[in-house]
């Protein structure tokens, strides 16, 4: 029931992007498809406690990543944004030390990187970027702020609510629905009412784009759109990406409970990197010595990340009591000491 | 512009009396003045003023770029007020009644109070979240609640309630100045009384509690409403010749484990008074951190004197519910005959 929706997605690779960008779009889609394997196998060895697969979503990210503004624009992910990170350049191995749970929200520097903490909350960041997006027009500067969230968020209320102030505000904000059709083990049709996530932009004032989640390049375009509009003063838009969660919600889950693996076979046949390559191919963008080329990069660059977080030095104990404020209490400067005298040693 | 002072330097010089609200009025908008990233917002604070018009003319003053409306809904207003920190504001929101503060406990909690240590300090949250607090206004459900162990219990907040105008004024400036997130409440059943005392900058640190009333037989223990009621119940006592010692104190967290324990070596007694309910309250830790740090003082087990363990109830069970002058001097005789 998932797949019709897709069936009509037109053939990726269509558009006015130059080559260059095009072949860059597939290498940020291969870097996180590579890492995200070197991730399920560092769970699988005991690395990693757990991990959440993107598989099957690296068009919808990729796409709506490159199309931000790297000086300017500002990311708010949840948990599952590994190809956004991959894109917006940010310290994968510091990404990755969430999954490793070294820090909760990673070892990256969120504000740098413009691309906020992981968060698990899902739904919760989403406020977020519409505070921050509010806070840059007040301020006059040129950014747009995104929003990352998925089918299952999107029934959170502060998905709503966070619709609600972007469209009373007009604060130049994307809402990036990545719907990948299944919430942990429910479906679509028992987590969204009406059926379209877009169709609730109208409700909040704001245009409701529904895009192919697995053609990059409509990804790339609809955000682009969506952003050019925002930073023009336009508002915020809301993008519903139609994707699919190829893995389990996570390493911890057994998606053969609730879903037929008939239905995993056929988004398989709307690989965004399969597509990918094909357009490349038949519109002579790339040729076999740029695939070779491209994948020896990318996994040396994996094989790079991976090496490096797998041997990240355990976070020290002092750590936990280092950020829970700017200016620490006199009780937990004295409970940082029990923990100095009784637990460290 | 109003007779209140607009900066620091002349509401040093504003010696006359004041409301509670026209205090921290006077805060907002000196807090307004001093910094341009200082925003105030939330359910109509901007052209109304608030509905206790705490915030009264400052959208006047500052326009609606910094004291604005927001839609009513307190999770998104919250929300809001992360993205604005994470932007480089100093946010101050209001949420208009305490019980309206529970849609936003998930913002409050699992964003605000740890988005410094989950960006392992590249995020700091300098948010002052203003919370009209507490009972004794005999309003509708919801509008009386205190949340104050709540909060106290919850990593990366702070949490003060001021007792009197003057201190209103110095801890809200103190809150909103601090990089860390302050959970500020506010009681409403003090907001109209007017009391002199000149409005001027801090002059204690994060966490000080003060002695608002010296004596020697016991110590009341109290914050927000509670403490005038407290000074009240110390004059009804002092008509019997007990005299006793009155410490507001202040932050909520951090507690002033020092002050507290200087309190209790003057008076070997302790009578803990909050309006919220006992079980799990603010007194059983106040108990537990003199028990911890005077035992040898103490003469007797320290007294909680406390909401019921009920829902606050509606306007004519309200002077049941809070502790009245009644029950907290019981509780001191009982401390005295130990």
């Amino acid at each position: 029931m998932h797949a019709e929706k897709t069936a009509q997605g037109i053939e990726t690779g269509a558009g006015t992007l130059a080559p260059e960008t095009l072949r860059t779009l597939y290498r940020h889609m291969l870097a996180a498809r590579m890492l995200d394997g070197e991730a399920i196998a560092l769970q699988r060895q005991g690395v990693f406690p757990a991990y959440v697969s993107l598989h099957g979503q690296e068009a919808a990210q990729v796409g709506s990543a490159a199309a931000l503004d790297p000086e300017h624009d500002f990311a708010f992910p949840t948990y599952r944004e590994l190809a956004v990170a991959v894109t917006m350049g940010v310290d994968l191995v510091g990404y990755l030390a969430s999954h490793r749970a070294l820090w909760h929200g990673g070892l990256y520097d969120p504000i740098a990187s413009r691309f906020s903490c992981l968060n698990a909350v899902v739904g919760g960041p989403v406020p977020h970027a519409v505070g921050w997006a509010l806070g840059e027009r007040l301020r006059g500067g040129p950014g747009c702020a995104i929003a990352y969230f998925g089918d299952g968020a999107s029934s959170e209320g502060d998905v709503h609510e966070a619709m609600n102030f972007a469209g009373v505000f007009g604060s130049p904000v994307v809402f990036f629905c990545q719907n990948n059709q299944w919430a942990l083990s429910v479906p679509n049709s028992a987590q969204v009412a009406g059926g379209s996530i877009a169709a609730r932009g109208a409700g909040y004032g704001m245009p409701g784009v529904t895009v192919d989640g697995q053609d990059v390049v409509a990804v790339f375009e609809a955000t682009r759109a969506a952003l050019e509009r925002a930073r023009a003063g336009g508002g915020p838009t809301v993008i519903e990406a139609l994707t699919y969660r190829v893995n389990p919600h996570s390493t911890s889950d057994d998606a053969g409970r609730y879903r037929d693996p008939a239905e995993e076979l056929r988004w398989r046949e709307r690989d965004p990197l399969l597509l990918m390559r094909r357009a490349l191919e038949r519109d002579k963008h790339a040729n076999a010595d740029f695939f070779t080329d491209v994948e020896d990069r990318v996994r040396a660059e994996c094989v790079r990340v991976r090496d490096e977080v797998s041997v990240l030095p355990p976070p020290d104990g002092s750590d936990m009591f280092a950020h829970v404020y700017r200016e620490p209490t006199e009780e937990l400067r004295r409970q940082h000491r029990v923990w100095r005298d009784e637990v460290e040693q | 512009m109003t007779e209140l002072a607009t900066t620091p330097a002349s509401a040093d010089a504003t010696a006359s009396e004041h409301s509670m609200q026209q205090a921290i009025n006077a805060a907002l908008r000196t807090l307004l003045a001093e910094d341009p990233a200082t925003l105030v917002f939330g359910e109509d604070v901007g052209r109304l003023g608030g509905v206790f018009r705490v915030t009264d003319g400052l959208q006047a003053e500052f326009g609606d770029q910094r004291v604005f409306d927001t839609p009513l809904a307190e999770s998104g207003i919250v929300g809001l007020a992360v993205g604005l920190a994470m932007n480089g504001w100093r946010p101050v929101p209001e949420l208009q009644f305490d019980g309206f503060a529970y849609p936003a406990v998930d913002q409050i909690v699992n964003q605000v109070a740890r988005m410094h240590y989950r960006s392992r300090g590249a995020a700091p949250m300098p948010i002052t979240l203003r919370l009209p607090s507490f009972g004794g206004i005999q309003a509708p459900e919801h509008h009386g609640e205190s949340l104050e162990a709540l909060f106290a219990h919850v990593p990366g907040l702070k949490v003060c309630s001021p007792s009197d105008p003057a201190d209103a004024y110095r801890l809200l400036l103190q809150s909103v100045r601090a990089d860390d997130p302050v959970v500020y409440l506010e009681p409403k059943a003090r907001y109209w009384n007017r009391s002199p005392g000149a409005l001027t900058e801090p002059d204690l640190p994060i966490g000080a509690s003060r002695v608002v009333r010296e004596g020697r037989h016991a110590t009341l223990v109290a914050w927000g409403a509670m403490v005038h009621h407290c000074l009240r119940v110390a004059e009804f006592a002092a008509e019997d010749g007990v005299e006793l010692e009155v410490l507001d104190l202040r932050w909520l967290k951090p507690i002033d484990t020092a002050g507290l324990t200087a309190s209790v070596r003057r008076t070997g007694r302790v009578v803990v008074v909050h309006e919220a309910p006992l079980t799990a309250g603010l007194g059983g830790e106040i108990a537990a951190l003199v028990q911890e740090h005077a035992f040898r003082d103490l003469r007797a087990p320290v007294q909680r004197v406390t909401g019921f363990d009920v829902p606050y109830p509606a306007g004519p069970l309200e002077p049941q519910y809070l502790p009245n002058a009644d029950r907290v001097l019981l509780a001191v005789q009982r401390t005295l005959e130990f």
